[in-house]
């Protein structure tokens, strides 16, 4: 009884090659997109996912959707999301401890569940009448046939997008745009800052990178007159990505023979 | 091969993506898998306007593309805001209504 939907609207072998090829692989990706620590690395999984279903669209006879897809959302929607995330930052990385204690178990649940309520009922349907597919629809281009869909029935719908469009491009202007609460700091308002700030010892500013050790670049830390590598010494950023040579090569030697 | 076998997987990928929404803490991550559950219900438009032999679900699936993007575009602007104020990305950080 379960198998009844599978005997409805069979497709033709290439497809199915190509869907067995790609299903698991988009799949896979968007396991992928969970697991993995980075966000750059999920963005570039999302795109893998998005560009097989573009495939996919082009393989259901929706030639316009696809180009769209791959247009829009690889090329544009992707782009924005890489924009973001390096405006954001690199040291945003997940955590990954729990806020919330039992989360991650009960999410997983919940979701084989509503997964599988989701397959089984698909699995039971009956599709009632047979698949004729697309060829009558398509019969003067897929895009040809959206567009008159879209200017005739749909021109209401069509009208409320654009308007939601203009809002959505005005809203986004109006978020990102930020007004200054205070002037900008001057090198003398950095200097007042760093007097005041408790300790007299960074007054004269921080280490510069590579100093007095034996390799000079911005990744080694600045080693302190005791031979001491001192970590202020390096940029955040690259402290936040964990992009720090081992400096203990770099030291001086003295300082274990002292030990 | 069934016809059916694109609705099981826009079904698994919007499962997946629902998860995601649910476990990750990264506020651009759990916008990506906002986008994986839009972009799962638009395949299975686009399987069932090859089902019912007619344009309609394909329409759909369009005027889904377009409102993801509106969304994609305030949403990346409010997760800018956030940052900008809050000095965080992630989730748990935005909770001033919890105090």
């Amino acid at each position: 009884m379960i198998n009844l939907a599978l005997d409805v609207g069979t497709t033709a072998t290439p497809e199915s090659y190509l869907f067995y090829f790609l299903a698991p692989l988009s799949i896979l990706a968007s396991l992928g997109m969970l697991l993995v620590k980075k966000a750059v690395h999920s963005a570039l999984l999302l795109a893998w996912v998005m560009i097989s279903l573009a495939i996919f669209y082009i393989a259901q006879d929706a030639l316009f959707l696809g180009i769209v897809q791959i247009v829009v959302y690889t090329g544009a929607v992707m782009m924005l999301f890489l924009f973001i995330l390096m405006l954001v930052g690199v040291d945003t990385s997940d955590s990954l401890e729990e806020n919330i204690p039992g989360l991650r178990p009960l999410a997983i649940v919940a979701a084989v569940g509503f997964g599988g309520l989701l397959v089984t009922l698909i699995a039971r349907a009956t599709f009632g009448r047979p698949i004729s597919g697309l060829s009558t629809a398509n019969a003067e281009g897929n895009a040809f046939g959206i567009a008159e869909q879209l200017f005739t029935r749909y021109v209401f719908a069509f009208e409320v997008v654009s308007a939601l469009l203009i809002t959505a491009a005005i809203g986004a202007m109006v978020l990102g745009h930020s007004q200054k609460t205070r002037s900008q700091f001057a090198q003398r308002d950095l200097s007042i800052a760093r007097f005041r700030k408790g300790e007299l010892k960074d007054a004269a500013g921080l280490p510069s990178a590579g100093v007095y050790a034996l390799h000079n670049a911005v990744d080694v830390p600045a080693l302190l007159p005791t031979g001491k590598a001192a970590p202020t010494s390096i940029s955040k950023v690259l402290q936040a990505r964990g992009d720090i040579i081992e400096s203990a090569d770099f030291q001086m030697k003295e300082e274990e023979e002292e030990k | 091969m069934a016809i059916a076998n694109y609705l099981y997987l826009s079904a698994i990928l919007f499962t997946i993506g629902a998860i995601g929404v649910v476990v990750r803490r990264n506020s651009i991550v759990v916008f990506m898998c906002i986008e994986l559950m839009l972009n799962a219900a638009n395949l299975a438009f686009v399987t069932f306007a090859r089902i019912n032999s007619n344009l309609e679900g394909q329409v759909v699936a369009f005027f889904t593309m377009v409102v993801a993007a509106c969304e994609v575009v305030v949403g990346l602007a409010i997760i800018v805001t956030i940052y900008r104020s809050r000095r965080s990305a992630s989730v748990d950080d935005a909770s001033l209504l919890k105090r």
